[in-house]
């Protein structure tokens, strides 16, 4: 960062990734004090509060669900997944830009991931949270799915079906699931340490106590902790490809026209990080704005944040050229009429062109260095690509279940209030989570933030003891 | 209460009665009180506050006693087996008895299920000649009229309970004094009547009173226009080479279709693509399951089919015909070929007149059938067997013109429903209400049954003794399965009763017939022989073999008797009908429900209609093209939806119905199906769709021109299950010309895309060392009749799931019926049908995906649904390119109905909330005859296992057998040139496989 070929000032110069003149004790300071503080930002109540009540539309929606069946929903045959399982996808997609962030980008050394990896990695978590409601309640019978879809060993010697991918989903999402809480966890520690340190409150002294696990900044506890933190860091990067493979195997092992594709694991591979940076940049520019964070989350953040949607972004609509190329090329009928039903003359083609319009045509903005650094602009494009990925899963399980091989079967699907009040209920989950979490708990890790320090020459951590 | 009045009460009874106290018998004012008051005496103080508070007081001691209650141990209550079994029940199995379903007059034959004394399922009787062992939708259903809840229960005067002796009571204290007067003012209305021992009784009743009238009314199958023709056609089909229907749906509707079906189908059955085909031509307004079977289609209005008729019967030379009118250029181009066609198969070719046409046309029809050889070899002309007024309009006009005038003292109203069904200009209701006493014995306390002063609850035909006669005129016994459920009573203990023979079981009364007519004493003289033509030695051999066979072999005009002569054709002499101008409208009844009396059977409401997949509803057809003008753009929606609901005018009334474009329906031509719209059917008919009765005038009652049709800007919901009826130039139905197919076998298989073998599969395949089950379906037999789907909801307990449900596209159906139209949808070039129960494939999609192995594949080849281990994913279902899983969305069974509880296959799980299902090859029927064949050490032999679909088919045009067998029918088809798998290029090796459909197309005409 520092040997920059522009001169300062120069427009092209990268921005810094903090702001200028901070020291170990203010980082802390601010940092500390956005938890340890009697005073919550209204913004934080108002938030919560649409957050909560949503939440609570969706404790009522699965109570109505698990009294009535799965028949409240629009799901219908021909079109057996809808909402359900286009939300699953969504969610697990969300998480995974977390990972890359917290995993990836520190094998790959990228330093600027250090401002934005905590939350990035709650958000993953809450998104994980989000995302394993589905397949449990999409199920005629949830109370014999949530453990029957389980390897467990049974006086009736009876195994779970290992052909099939929704099994390997379970595998996939719960190792995603524990992999990514236990990481997220072991980089909290030695915050957790500073909070007990810092606040005053005999109870949260107790309660952030437990938590750092008698964290005492000894070298031999930082050696230990950058070991664990590097080998999870390995153990997570093989998921962030596998877990969206496996859930795309969900569609491409299915011979269902418009869901049997090869390209599919990398597509939804690339399609999860896009939304799930889209995600990021969505909590990160009014988190920072409600904190006052802009020195440690900065305009490069933000810009960095914005390439790598545009990039993946880009591998997505590779992604939708190959499927139609492929289509067409196949040369084979329900294939072809699959694309046509998709794009063209179908009664669901208009999804089709708001998914391009959000995920490929909007998006292009980031191109200009100018509007990646407008926030209004990229929040924007990042709402249009939320938006537009959850449509890309609309696409590909609706548009595709609902007009298959015998054209005596083609329906439409409609949603119901209640397809509608579970989406928008796991939406109040994830923000009464992500909100409770920015609460509670530093939304940017402090001690990686303050090797970030450049004025002084970057210290020892170990001296840095509290 | 003295002796005395025990024995006057006593004497006013007939038969046995039977009395709990002797204040019942005595019948006191105490006793009714007792037995009438919902409240018992003193109940009236609750009104009064102090009371009340009272009450509640005692309501909660006695809510919080309740609780105690709780901690006692309840008494064990133990059950008994039997100490002595019965004879011949062996639990588990059920038992099968002959017996008849009289439908319109005529009787459907029929063997019914038994499992511990409930019947629970219909099959058709395999030796009657009117059934050969298929029945149809309507035979299938009626077992659930049986457990109807909604049935009507008790004999109620003016609302009140009342009792079988009273109700005779008040019919003989009524009766005195018409008796007098040699029974003026005393009048029965019935539905068509063919029963033997009812016409015996009615006989005895009008001999020894000869004023008395009986009419006759049905909407449906009692009902001409134009006259009755003088006598029934019986068709030989199988002899006939060509066949032109004049507006016939002689394939698709009423009894006779079953028969017919079997006919036609045997004559479409090829074995190789040399076998010659008969030729079906239909003149018809609108498309029938007739026509839509048909190899040439012309589409003409129902009024000039009498101008058809008349063109042809005078190009083929008939003497007497008078001058044709003008004839539409289509219709032009048909008739010489027609001409040479009939000609060409003298002897050989049959033309069928429509039984909604005058009875010019059915004069011109069998003019047509003298001359082109037909009458006695492909025809055979009898007197009808139904003894009731043939016209039903005539006869209820009489009668409402008698009750008008005040010449009606009592009416005896059997099983019609005439307050609903009366054609609108007759208004029955207000001439009804002029007879001072009314009486109506139906299944349902309904319409008229809410009119009449006494309502007596009627026998359903499993519960009831009795007879009638099939179409060909053959002696059906019905016998009954189960004691009255409801406590009703038959016509015919009505008839005795009024004949001062009441009293003895109507057991007795049929058998007391018969006994007579085996010595001869009757008035009609029967020819009474076993099925090999030999006479029997006692009475007691004949009633017992009548009983076991379920009809009188020797009374068939099909295999046996010799018909009554009908009177002769010659000379024609034809009463041409009004001519008519404007709009036309065409009464359909709605092909289910009927006029109205099935409303209340979930099953029928829920069985699509044939050619539009419409359920719950009644739609009006009218061309694509009259549709348009009405904002309907095609005969294809995307999805279920609203339709434009049109006024119709029509002679000063109007009705409101929604529009459905038919494919083959004549321009300017709009088909009005009555039956919906009940105000009393109960918990399932009542207040579903439109009542268009109040159109139909007793002037026109099958057509009629001069409607009006509005738009209303309003729309209504009409649900069906297909909403595409184009097959996207994909080739689910295979169709060939038979002229190419003769000449390049392969034509088939050249219709459809490379087919992967097993090869392609990662997984190994399985091995079959035992049975290989495997299903044929010939599509070329298959007419898309629906009794498939009927006798699988029958058979395999499926639910019913109301309108709501179909809306989102959730029906249960485990076999469906796809209809494809090919050409131009306002004259199609070709409709096709095809079955589709699941294709039990060999690399099932859905196996592979099932994350808990709830479907696997059975070591027999099936693809077993494992209820009790489903989730519900739903994954099987994405996966089926066949889309024929089914899943419980929501709790459809009904677990909470006793009624209906008892109709149920106790061979078949009922399948609980959030299961998928879908067909099983009717599994427990493989279960029983493995078990049978294992029993008696044999292997199981080919046909001895009948899946329900198979076995309702009048075409018989699905086949199950054993595909390891090598000498089975089913191994024979799938070796045909015109098998094929459907969608087999996706791999998935269906078992179930289709034979092409065979067009015999006259070159001429194409």
């Amino acid at each position: 960062m520092e040997g920059s070929q522009y001169p300062k000032g120069d427009f092209r110069a990268p921005l810094p990734i903090i702001g200028p003149g901070h020291s170990f004790r203010s980082i802390t300071n601010k940092l500390t004090s956005v938890v340890l503080t009697k005073n919550t930002p209204k913004a934080w109540f108002a938030v919560m509060a649409i957050g909560f009540v949503l939440l609570n539309g969706l404790m009522i929606a699965i109570t109505y669900l698990l009294f009535k069946g799965i028949g409240i929903w629009g799901t219908n045959i021909p079109v057996g997944w809808a909402f359900p399982i286009i939300n699953f996808v969504w969610w697990i997609g969300i998480g995974h830009a977390g990972t890359l962030i917290s995993a990836i980008l520190l094998l790959f050394k990228q330093d600027w991931r250090t401002s934005i990896n905590r939350f990035a990695e709650a958000m993953t978590l809450f998104a994980v949270v989000c995302a394993a409601i589905f397949p449990v309640i999409h199920t005629g019978r949830p109370w014999l799915a949530a453990y029957w879809l389980f390897p467990y060993p049974n006086a009736m010697t009876i195994w779970p079906n290992f052909r099939s991918p929704l099994i390997w989903d379970v595998f996939a999402v719960s190792t995603y699931g524990s992999v990514s809480a236990l990481f997220w966890f072991i980089g909290l520690i030695p915050d957790m340490a500073t909070f007990r340190d810092t606040a005053e409150h005999p109870l949260l002294k107790k309660m952030y106590g437990v938590l750092s696990l008698g964290w005492r900044g000894s070298a031999r506890h930082w050696e230990r902790y950058e070991h664990a933190y590097l080998l999870l860091a390995g153990l997570s990067t093989p998921l962030v490809l596998s877990v969206h493979t496996v859930v795309s195997f969900d569609f491409a092992v299915g011979i269902v026209p418009g869901w049997h594709a090869t390209i599919f694991p990398p597509y939804f591979v690339a399609g999860a990080i896009y939304d799930g940076f889209a995600m990021v940049l969505t909590l990160a520019i009014p988190l920072r704005a409600m904190y006052g964070l802009r020195d440690f989350i900065t305009d490069r953040h933000i810009e960095n944040m914005a390439k790598v949607m545009l990039a993946t972004g880009l591998v997505v609509v590779y992604g939708y050229s190959c499927e139609a190329f492929f289509g067409w090329y196949s040369g084979n009928e329900f294939e072809r009429f699959m694309l046509k039903n998709r794009m063209y003359f179908g009664p669901m083609a208009w999804s089709y062109w708001v998914l391009i319009l959000c995920n490929f045509l909007v998006p292009q903005i980031m191109w200009s260095k100018r509007l990646r650094r407008k926030t209004w602009a990229v929040f924007t494009a990042a709402m249009f690509v939320n938006v537009g990925m959850w449509l890309e899963r609309f696409v590909i399980i609706v548009t595709s279940l609902h007009r298959d091989f015998l054209p005596s079967s083609w329906e439409m699907y409609y949603p119901t209030k209640w397809d509608f009040i579970t989406l928008f209920g796991t939406v109040g989950l994830f923000l009464t989570l992500m909100f409770l979490f920015v609460r509670v708990l530093p939304l940017i890790s402090i001690f990686e933030m303050r090797t970030l320090v450049t004025d002084k020459p970057a210290a020892a951590p170990q001296v840095e003891g509290h | 209460m003295t002796l005395d009045d025990i024995r006057t009460k006593l004497n006013g009874l007939e038969g046995r009665a039977y009395w709990r106290s002797l204040e019942e018998l005595s019948g006191t004012p105490d006793f009714q009180q007792y037995l009438h008051q919902e409240f018992p005496a003193n109940a009236a103080e609750f009104t009064d506050p102090a009371g009340r508070r009272q009450f509640l007081k005692l309501m909660g001691a006695s809510l919080a006693l309740a609780g105690v209650s709780a901690c006692t141990r309840q008494p064990p209550e133990k059950l008994v087996p039997y100490v002595t079994q019965p004879e011949e029940i062996i639990p588990g199995r059920p038992l099968f008895y002959a017996t008849s379903m009289p439908i319109g007059g005529v009787g459907m034959p029929l063997l019914a299920e038994n499992h511990m004394g409930r019947p629970t399922k219909l099959e058709g009787n395999p030796e009657h000649p009117a059934s050969l062992g298929a029945t149809d939708v309507l035979a299938q259903a009626s077992v659930l009229n049986l457990y109807d809840p909604d049935r009507s229960r008790n004999i109620l005067n003016l609302g009140n309970e009342a009792t079988w002796p009273t109700l005779t009571a008040a019919l003989q204290t009524a009766l005195a004094p018409l008796r007098s007067a040699g029974g003026a003012g005393f009048r029965i209305l019935t539905e068509p009547i063919s029963s033997p021992t009812v016409i015996d009784q009615m006989e005895t009743l009008m001999t020894a009173s000869p004023q008395v009238k009986w009419h006759q009314w049905d909407p449906v199958y009692g009902t001409v226009q134009g006259g009755a023709p003088d006598a029934q056609a019986i068709y030989h089909l199988d002899k006939a080479d060509v066949v032109v229907s004049l507006d016939a749906d002689f394939l698709g509707f009423g009894p006779t279709a079953i028969r017919n079906t079997k006919d036609f189908s045997s004559r479409r059955r090829m074995g190789t693509p040399t076998d010659a085909l008969n030729r079906l031509y239909v003149v018809e307004p609108s498309l029938t399951l007739t026509g839509a079977n048909a190899d040439h289609r012309l589409t003409i209005k129902a009024r000039d089919v009498y101008g058809f008729a008349t063109a042809l019967a005078s190009a083929l030379g008939v003497a007497g015909v008078p001058a044709a009118p003008a004839v539409s250029d289509d219709a032009g181009r048909w008739i010489p070929v027609l001409v040479d066609d009939l000609r060409a198969h003298h002897g050989r070719a049959v033309v069928v007149a429509g039984d909604h046409q005058p009875a010019a046309v059915h004069a011109l029809a069998r003019a047509i059938n003298d001359a082109i050889g037909g009458t006695g070899t492909t025809v055979v002309y009898a007197a009808p067997v139904v003894a009731t007024p043939r016209d039903g309009i005539a006869s209820l006009r009489e009668l409402v013109t008698d009750m008008n005038a005040g010449a009606v003292q009592l009416l005896l109203i059997v099983g019609t429903n005439p307050v609903f069904t009366a054609p609108a200009d007759l208004d029955f209701l207000t001439a009804l209400k002029k007879v001072p006493l009314r009486i109506h014995l139906g299944q349902q306390d309904d319409e008229t049954g809410d009119e009449c002063q006494w309502h007596v609850p009627e026998a359903h035909y499993l519960e009831s003794w009795g007879d009638v006669r099939a179409f060909d005129g053959t002696v059906s016994l019905i016998q009954p399965l189960i004691e009255p459920l409801y406590g009703g009573h038959s016509f015919l203990e009505v008839l005795a009763s009024i004949n001062g023979v009441g009293g003895q079981s109507t057991q007795d009364l049929v058998k007391g017939y018969w006994t007579k007519a085996f010595n001869g004493q009757t008035k009609t003289k029967w020819t009474l022989q076993d099925r090999e033509g030999r006479p029997f030695p006692t009475v007691d051999a004949f009633w017992r073999q009548a009983l076991y066979d379920g009809f009188l072999a020797s009374t068939s005009l099909l295999t046996g008797a010799v018909p009554t002569p009908a009177a002769p054709a010659t000379p024609l002499s034809l009463t041409p009908p009004p001519a008519m101008t404007g709009l036309e409208i065409i009464f359909q009844p709605d092909p289910y429900i009927l006029d109205g009396r099935n409303a209340n059977n979930g099953w029928l409401q829920e069985t699509p209609k044939p050619l539009s997949k419409v359920t719950w509803d009644a739609i009006a057809y009218v061309s694509p093209r009259t549709a348009e003008r009405f904002g309907v753009m095609s005969f294809q929606r995307s999805g279920n939806g609203d339709l434009p609901l049109v006024e119709i005018q029509y002679r000063g009334r109007k009705a409101k119905m929604a529009i459905w474009p038919l494919p083959g329906t004549a321009d300017d031509v709009v088909v009005v199906h009555f039956g919906y719209g009940r105000t009393r059917a109960g918990r399932v008919g009542t207040k579903v769709g439109q009542n268009l009765f109040t159109l139909r005038t007793s002037a026109a009652p099958w057509f009629d021109g001069g409607v009006e049709l509005h738009e209303t800007g309003e729309k209504y919901l009409i649900v069906s299950t297909q909403n595409h009826f184009a097959m996207e130039g994909r080739a689910p139905v295979r169709v060939v010309e038979a002229e190419e197919f003769a000449k390049n076998a392969k034509a088939v298989a050249e219709l459809g895309a490379e087919r992967p073998g097993p090869e392609v599969s990662l997984y190994k395949p399985f091995e079959y060392n035992g049975h290989k089950w495997g299903m044929a379906i010939d599509l070329n037999a298959c007419t898309g009749c629906n009794a498939c789907i009927t006798a699988c909801v029958a058979e395999n307990n499926i639910s019913v799931v109301g309108k709501d449900q179909v809306e989102r596209t959730r029906e249960m159906h485990w076999i469906r019926i796809d209809t494809y139209y090919e050409g131009d949808p306002s004259k199609p070039d070709g409709v096709y049908h095809q079955p589709v129960p699941c294709q039990q494939c060999e690399d099932a999609p859905c196996e592979v995906v099932c994350p808990v192995g709830a479907t696997v594949h059975s070591d027999e080849g099936l693809n077993d649904m494992v209820y009790n281990r489903c989730v519900g994913t739903r994954y099987c279902s994405n996966n089926c390119p066949y889309k024929v899983r089914r899943f419980n969305f929501l709790l459809y069974s009904d677990f909470t109905t006793p009624e209906l509880m008892a109709q149920r296959n106790p061979d078949v799980t009922i399948r609980s909330r959030g299961v998928m299902e879908k067909c099983t090859y009717c599994v427990q029927r493989i279960n029983h005859a493995r078990i049978d064949s294992k029993v008696q050490n044999r292997p199981i032999k080919d046909g001895e296992i009948k899946t329900a679909c198979q076995q309702v088919c009048p075409a018989d045009a699905i086949v199950f057998g054993d595909l390891n067998d090598p000498a089975s029918r089913v191994v024979a088809l799938k070796a045909q040139e015109r098998n094929y798998g459907l969608l087999e290029e996706t791999g998935t090796r269906p078992r179930t496989s289709y034979l092409a459909k065979v067009r015999n197309r006259n070159p001429a005409l194409s």
